[in-house]
């Protein structure tokens, strides 16, 4: 990697204020894409700005029916916390058990990988993201490709999931790195059902047909008549944008049938 | 002797105590005095002419201590790495070798390539001023589909058409006739997949120059110290071989891919006397990736001739074999003779021919990969026979069974060139249909389609050549260097022991093996033996470890200078004992003449040897250390059968392993625990290319499967528990009846598990690896 300054802070406005000090400047959660880009010099930035001590980013809290989640929890700290099971199995599931000690949920959102399994929790679970100076929902939050409503040098603080009625993730992993080639999130909700999606396109996006007929009929069997628009899916030597297709509806159906 | 150490027990491994807590000694944890570090700068082109370097920049980047071109090697007389393996078209011309510069002077032929290296006081130094060096490159249209090759553009200005040779073996006319007098016959389109080899360890290399000597020390990662030492030295003019010292020091894993002289340590080498300092290289995984030698890669049609009675009456093969861009150390023998003269499998077929049209494009060199031809020629037989099985509705054990060579036939030639010595097939395979609960299958099957879930079960009955190699007839066949193997048993003054062997151990447990084989023979303890390898000036000239060679051939030298430590040892005996040499016997360390109560033990006579003052001066020498050189008189030949049976899941295309079971012969085991590790790891790899590996480039010859991230290596949650087992026919021809059993694993797995697949599916033919989606599309029908 190239050579860069390291700070440690301990508090957002800390951080805020180095990075907007700094000529280009990245925050460090859990360092799980971070690292491994430096490694490769395909970044290089001037600053590094530890997040890692500061104390009040860490933790999960259960109160009025949601789970807080601070942003530089550990996917291994969340798959042990039972109040939302599904998000418990999502997050048991990402990566490996070193990544899931290392791997924050606040560096997996920021970061926005088509792949990555968090923003269907997220969007899934109509979550709300909390910044170190604003709110965001999670259907306003995932924009694109690697991309966020995030402003530059802004914080991912914590993330709040309202608790469903019954979810669940199902995924296809990609047998080489195990992210998601298409990875589904079903909740029921008091206010309907949601479905997401991730690794299909190139950022999670809801899947409202299927939606609708499951807001009718919560059964496996009537995704399958619901056609997927392929077309505009990502296509690589592990899967077309057909079987991307295809595993949509799969993943759904098998998703459903866990909490029907 | 059957003891807790000796032939034949489970004994721990020596070596992991060091491994599994850190303490073992890679190349790159070595570091000297004064030591600098070299990055290579590699071709981002699959193909393209290097118009100019400039290295202006680079060579003002902070820390640079050098940058060398391929200009500067050629001029100061560095040859071209050369393969050590000529093969001879059938029109009896030399293949066609395209000139292999360490560091490209004129042309880079594939993404990885080396056109300059940077040698700085850090790494971060080399890699900043690497960035730096500015080539201006003409980029040409590459050369990446195998099969279309020999009509592509011409990559080598001296190998029209990419054709490396068009090679035979067998009786054409008689496979021709065998075909005219069929009842049935079976064909396929086989691909066999391009591997990635990733050893754990990547490719390090640490040269020193002593000016004051003039002498050269390499630390390396390789498999075979003394080949290297002796490429360096002879082919490649870096030193005289008296003053290159080569050390393989701990090596994590190699797989085929450590034989080999590459270009990074050739650099590397050469440089260390240009700068006067040590100079340091280990690989990136990516370079690994790029710049390892990759392997198999064929495109083949294969057909088998059947009788009414299904009987095999010929096989024909054609095959289109991929050697990269340049030919890499023992590329040529690989789709050769490591391929066509195994086709014959386990199988009395009596007429075989084999072509091979071995071509050049613009990716990585291919060379041997754990089983090197072997399994290539496997999954052709035994897909073969599979498919012929289910063509005729026979069951395919009852159709293996009816055309194996029996043990009466033994020893059988082939019409392939070799003759095997010994083996019982049927045994093999009966124990294999037991512990896979064959007959149950059926029910098993039904139970799956009552779940939504399809079962097949499949077969592969391999056989594999090991033990290389018998010297003459490897020379015979255009190897260029022998094949025996070399032993030192030293014995201390003490009666402890160590061991020199020219085999190489990175990962096989050589220190455990070879000391129980010595600790037995000479009846002392196990703990006292030690065994040294991997350096070239404590061994004598030995040929490395590949091939599954290490115990057969290399164990067989040091069972050959153990016994003759022992004939000397009684003669010292005889004398302390006032008797005569015909009259001591030795037994579990214990030298003894009949009706007397006295006896010697093997310290007490080692202790005479060195200190002979009870010792006969006027006949012996004192000391005892005995050398051995072995050269086998055959290849020896492993052979077993495994059954995978899997279940496919028709909504995903995922296929599960429910039962792999693997029953070898490989004559004598020494130590049941690593072989059967090395069962384990083999199988694993054949399953990874199956159903997961694949290296892949693109039409513009990027390699899209440059990184774990789409190279899929197969993990312990791919593979289920497995059933091993083995039978013995112990080899006829060595002293310890070992056959060898490093890539049998490798050798016999794929074809069973594909074998599998298309049964659970009834399909003919599936592209590996039966990747989901292939699997998918296979029950869609898309």
């Amino acid at each position: 990697m190239y050579s860069f300054k390291y700070h440690s802070v301990s508090s957002t406005e800390e951080a805020c204020t180095l990075f907007e000090s700094s000529e280009s400047a990245v925050y460090l959660s859990g360092g799980m894409t971070l690292i491994p880009t430096l490694k490769q010099r395909l970044d290089y930035p001037t600053d590094v700005i530890d997040l890692g001590a500061i104390d009040d980013l860490q933790g999960i809290d259960t109160e009025n029916g949601s789970v807080r989640v601070g942003s530089r929890t550990c996917h291994a700290d969340v798959a042990c916390n039972p109040h939302i099971q599904a998000l418990a199995d999502l997050a048991g599931g990402i990566g490996d058990l070193q990544v899931r000690n290392c791997g924050t949920i606040g560096g997996s959102i920021a970061n926005n990988d088509p792949a990555a399994d968090y923003p269907a929790a997220l969007l899934g679970l109509g979550a709300t993201v909390h910044t170190n100076n604003r709110d965001i929902r999670a259907d306003e939050f995932f924009l694109d490709l690697f991309e966020t409503a995030l402003h530059t040098g802004e914080i991912v603080t914590a993330v709040s999931f309202p608790t469903p009625l019954r979810a669940a993730y199902v995924k296809f992993p990609n047998p080489a790195s195990r992210y998601a080639i298409v990875g589904v999130f079903v909740a029921e909700h008091n206010t309907g059902i949601r479905v997401a999606v991730t690794g299909a396109g190139s950022c999670v996006f809801r899947a409202t047909a299927i939606e609708e007929v499951l807001q009718r009929d919560f059964r496996p069997a009537v995704v399958e008549g619901v056609s997927v628009d392929h077309s505009k899916f990502n296509s690589d030597i592990h899967a077309s944008q057909e079987f991307r297709g295809h595993l949509v509806t799969e993943m759904t159906k098998r998703a459903v049938a866990k909490i029907a | 002797m059957t003891t807790k150490t000796g032939i034949g027990a489970s004994v721990l491994r020596k070596e992991d105590a060091r491994f599994i807590t850190g303490t073992g000694a890679y190349t790159d944890d070595l570091s000297l005095p004064g030591q600098v570090y070299c990055v290579f700068v590699r071709s981002p082109h699959a193909r393209a002419i290097i118009k100019s370097i400039d290295t202006t920049d680079a060579e003002s980047s902070g820390g640079v201590i050098a940058i060398f071109t391929g200009e500067d090697l050629r001029s100061d007389g560095i040859g071209d790495l050369p393969c050590g393996w000529l093969v001879k078209s059938k029109d009896g011309s030399d293949m066609l070798a395209p000139s292999h510069p360490a560091i490209a002077t004129t042309h880079v032929n594939y993404v990885g390539d080396i056109y300059a290296m940077v040698i700085a006081e850090t790494i971060e130094e080399a890699k900043n001023a690497a960035e730096l060096v500015e080539a201006d490159f003409e980029v040409l249209t590459p050369v990446v589909d195998v099969a279309t090759a020999t009509t592509a553009d011409q990559i080598h200005e001296n190998v029209p058409n990419n054709q490396c040779y068009d090679w035979e073996l067998g009786d054409s006319a008689a496979a021709d006739g065998a075909f005219a007098n069929a009842v049935h016959v079976t064909s396929l389109d086989i691909v066999n997949n391009r591997l990635i080899p990733n050893a754990i360890e990547p490719r390090a290399a640490l040269g020193n120059h002593d000016a004051a000597s003039g002498s050269y020390t390499l630390y390396t990662t390789s498999q075979n110290p003394h080949l290297e030492r002796l490429i360096l030295a002879a082919f490649v003019n870096v030193a005289p071989e008296a003053k290159l010292h080569v050390i393989s020091p701990d090596v994590g894993g190699g797989f085929g891919s450590k034989i080999f002289v590459y270009a990074e340590e050739t650099a590397v080498i050469w440089a260390t006397a240009k700068v006067g300092r040590p100079i340091k290289w280990r690989a990136e995984r990516i370079e690994s990736f790029q710049a390892d030698a990759h392997g198999r890669d064929h495109v083949t049609r294969a057909e088998l001739a059947l009788s009414g009675d299904g009987e095999f009456l010929g096989l024909r093969v054609k095959t289109i074999a991929n050697m990269g861009a340049y030919l890499s150390t023992f590329a040529s023998s690989v789709p050769t003779y490591l391929y066509g003269t195994l086709l014959s499998g386990q199988y009395k077929t009596p007429a075989i021919h084999v072509e091979v049209k071995s071509v050049f494009t613009n990716t990585a060199p291919v060379d041997a990969y754990r089983g090197a031809g072997r399994p290539e020629a496997t999954y052709v037989v035994e897909r073969l026979v599979e498919t012929a099985a289910r063509e005729l509705g026979v069951d395919p054990a009852e159709l293996r069974r009816k055309n194996f060579i029996q043990p009466s036939d033994f020893p059988y030639a082939t019409p392939v060139a070799l003759t095997y010595d010994t083996g019982d097939y049927e045994a093999s395979l009966e124990r294999a249909l037991s512990l896979a609960k064959y007959s149950e299958f059926a029910k098993r099957r039904n139970e799956s389609e009552a779940n939504g879930r399809k079962r097949g079960i499949g077969f592969s009955c391999y056989i594999e050549a090991c033990g290389l190699a018998p010297s003459q007839v490897a020379l015979s066949l255009g190897a260029g260097v022998g094949l025996f193997e070399s032993a030192e048993v030293r014995v201390d003054v003490t009666g402890s022991v160590t061991v020199m062997t020219g085999t190489h151990s990175h990962g096989q447990g050589h220190e455990t093996t070879f000391a129980q084989v010595v600790s037995d023979k000479l009846g002392i303890p196990f703990e006292n033996v030690t065994v040294v390898h991997g350096d070239t000036s404590k061994s004598d000239y030995g040929l490395g470890t590949y091939g599954s060679r290490s115990l057969v051939v290399g164990g067989s030298a040091i069972a050959t200078a153990t016994d003759k430590v022992i004939a000397k040892a009684k003669k010292i005996a005889a004398h302390m004992l006032n008797s005569t040499e015909e009259q001591v016997s030795f037994d579990d360390g214990i030298f003894k003449i009949p009706d007397s109560n006295e006896s010697l033990s093997f310290g007490e006579v080692a202790f005479s040897a060195y200190v002979p003052g009870d010792f006969p001066i006027e006949e012996l020498e004192p000391g005892l250390s005995e050398k051995a050189f072995y050269d086998p008189a055959n290849f020896t030949y492993p052979a077993g059968t495994h059954i995978c049976e899997v279940e496919v899941d028709p909504g995903t295309g995922t296929t599960e392993i429910v039962s792999f079971v693997a029953v070898d012969d490989f004559g004598t085991v020494i130590n049941p625990m690593i072989v059967e590790g090395q069962v384990h790891g083999g199988i694993t790899q054949g399953i990874g290319q199956a159903m997961l590996e694949h290296g892949v480039y693109d039409a513009d010859g990027q390699l899209l499967t440059g990184s774990y991230m789409d190279y899929t290596m197969p993990r312990a949650d791919d593979v289920p528990d497995f059933i091993v087992d083995t039978t013995v026919t112990p080899c006829t021809h060595n002293p310890l009846g070992a056959k060898g059993c490093g890539e049998a694993g490798a050798i016999g797995a794929t074809a069973a598990v594909m074998n599998a697949i298309t049964n659970a599916l009834d399909v003919k033919e599936l592209a590996m690896p039966a990747t989901a989606e292939t699997v998918w599309r296979a029950i869609t029908g898309d």
